[in-house]
């Protein structure tokens, strides 16, 4: 098999040699992070005021764990570690409470982020004859612009749809002869069940590759995605605090993902204990930026489920590679790319009078795509027996989600007390999604 | 002269409607005349009942959702055009109808209809000008 490599150098580097230029990375990552209030104070509490504490990687160690809360703690300013007219882009998610996160990046933060989604593209034998469509959301998301600008530094021609309008996107697939797609596998496999209309079949089309993302999901799916359509389709990993996409990303061997490890330390630690795991044993992910000046963040609990490989890769790369997303340590959703949490949404049903305090969420396949369901009860004594007035209601809970989350639910009105009441912890959230 | 509509509001749940009927049934409530407005995801039962305050108490006692609403019966000849004439005093006047519906069974050769209006008491000052004989809730209890 012919390997493509787009910085063949370093994606072959000797563990050595990787392993020292992650060493000389978070010391400079420390110091970058020291510019922070957020970190001037964390990393004192923990006896490092200096890049000299760190002396070898083993010192990691003592950096204490950044969660999702610091840094909604922190926001606006407090991780931003430049002066802001260095920061060239700001990218945000909203918050479970309403604080959101915040990422800024400068200069070298934007072109070091870009040419690892040039990595990860090339990585996978795309390159400049390919016509790519980049389906994934652009804005304040990560999804669309990372890839955006990874495959223009490839040279790919590329054509930034964004997200939704099926009909539109399978024509554009048509008009320009994509060859290669960003989506995520549930839009994916939409995508196919739409082909076939409009005339448009799978043969007018030329694509021949996807990069499949923001939404965990088995072999099994792959493979589906694959046999259906004919293609090839590639994992992609990545979170919004640490970049977006282009953390780790699959090679031609598609075996799972390499994390790019001269611009991230990953570890896999026991979610209760804090403990490092050895490779090959499932735990929590954690991620710390090497090359990320800017908004540097160490040792963040990413929440997701996953291990790492412990033998190399048959592409010849000596970057470790992460297993599947295998779940998740707290009660967040993904819905159609979009990650949601159940507080969110508790948070919005709570300020409507006229529902009571008990409601479910319900997550399900509806043909290929998620469908959220929010189930409340109404308030007796607001029942006026005017249906207008209920549908009415009924829209504005959905518009006030829609605004928090930014998928549409379908919300439905229940009497009182006919929603399941719980002893203790309730079960608010109730995902029938196949597991496949 | 205003009668007494009961709402209940139903989630779409397999037997609702038969569970309001069947409480009001074995408690000795006769419903006299009936509508369904239906969404998506839920509806709302709309009743005239020979017994309307024991009516919403019961509803209310057995967790329904239920409420009054002030509606006008009136009586339309059963032939063609009877309707018409009817909604033409209406028309001519300005008063809105929001929703109606028949009864179930009907007194002498007349129709009996259930009509909400925006604003009732304006209608029944209508009504009475021009005539148009309206049920009261006795006659409804004796139906």
């Amino acid at each position: 098999m012919d390997i493509p490599f787009w910085n063949r150098e370093i994606e072959t580097a000797e563990r050595g040699r990787l392993e020292q230029l992650q060493l000389e990375r978070l010391k400079q990552t420390v110091a970058w992070a020291l510019k922070t209030p957020f970190y001037r104070k964390r990393l004192g509490q923990a006896g490092i005021g200096s890049p000299d504490d760190i002396k070898s990687l083993q010192d990691l160690k003592r950096i204490p764990f950044t969660n999702k809360d610091d840094l909604r703690l922190s926001f606006p300013k407090g991780l931003l570690a430049v002066e802001m007219s260095e920061v060239l882009r700001i990218h945000s998610s909203s918050g479970t409470t309403g604080i959101p996160t915040v990422i800024y990046y400068a200069r070298d933060d934007l072109d070091n982020w870009t040419e690892l989604l040039a990595r990860s593209i090339v990585g996978t034998g795309a390159g400049p004859a390919d016509m790519f469509q980049n389906m994934m959301t652009y804005g304040l998301f990560t999804g669309g612009l990372g890839l955006h600008y990874g495959a223009e530094r490839v040279g790919m021609t590329v054509i930034p749809i964004g997200g939704g309008n099926t009909k539109r996107q399978i024509r554009t697939m048509k008009d320009f002869q994509t060859t290669v797609l960003h989506i995520t596998p549930s839009y994916l496999l939409h995508i196919h069940s739409r082909l076939g209309e409009d005339a448009i079949e799978r043969k007018d089309l030329a694509l021949r590759k996807a990069f499949i993302g923001a939404e965990p999901h088995s072999e099994n799916t792959r493979r589906k995605l694959q046999d259906l359509l004919q293609i090839d389709a590639y994992n992609s990993y990545g979170l919004s605090e640490l970049n977006g996409p282009g953390v780790a990303f699959e090679c031609v061997c598609k075996k799972d993902m390499h994390v790019w490890e001269d611009a991230f330390i990953a570890e896999i630690v026991e979610p209760k204990t804090g403990e490092t795991l050895k490779d090959g044993e499932e735990g929590e992910l954690v991620l710390t930026n090497l090359v990320r000046r800017a908004t540097p963040i160490l040792r963040y609990r990413t929440r997701d489920l996953a291990f790492l490989h412990p033998e190399g890769c048959d592409c010849g790369r000596t970057h470790r590679r992460l297993s599947r997303i295998l779940g998740r340590t707290d009660d967040m959703l993904i819905i159609n790319g979009v990650n949601v949490f159940p507080s969110q949404i508790e948070e919005k049903i709570m300020k409507v009078p006229e529902v009571a305090t008990n409601y479910q969420i319900h997550v399900e396949k509806k043909g290929a795509l998620d469908r959220l369901t929010v189930q409340v009860e109404i308030y007796p004594k607001l029942f006026l027996g005017e249906v207008s007035k209920l549908e009415a209601l009924r829209e504005r809970i959905k518009e006030e989600l829609r605004s928090s989350i930014t998928i549409t639910p379908v919300v439905e009105l229940h009497e009182p007390g006919s929603l399941p009441v719980f002893e203790g912890k309730a079960k608010r959230v109730v995902d029938d999604r196949p597991k496949d | 002269m205003k009668i007494t509509q009961i709402s209940v509001f139903l989630e779409n749940r397999k037997g609702r409607l038969s569970d309001v009927c069947s409480l009001l049934g074995s408690n000795g409530v006769n419903i006299r005349a009936l509508t369904i407005a239906e969404t998506e995801s839920f509806g709302v039962l709309r009743i005239v009942v020979d017994k309307s305050d024991s009516a919403i108490k019961l509803l209310r006692e057995n967790q329904f959702v239920a409420n009054f609403t002030d509606v006008v019966a009136i009586e339309v000849p059963d032939q063609p055009g009877g309707l018409a004439s009817v909604l033409k005093v209406f028309a001519d006047n300005d008063v809105n109808i929001e929703y109606m519906y028949g009864f179930v069974e009907k007194f002498s050769d007349k129709a009996l209809l259930v009509m909400r209006f925006e604003d009732t008491d304006f209608a029944q000052q209508i009504l009475a000008k021009h005539n148009v004989p309206v049920v009261t809730e006795k006659e409804i209890e004796g139906l």
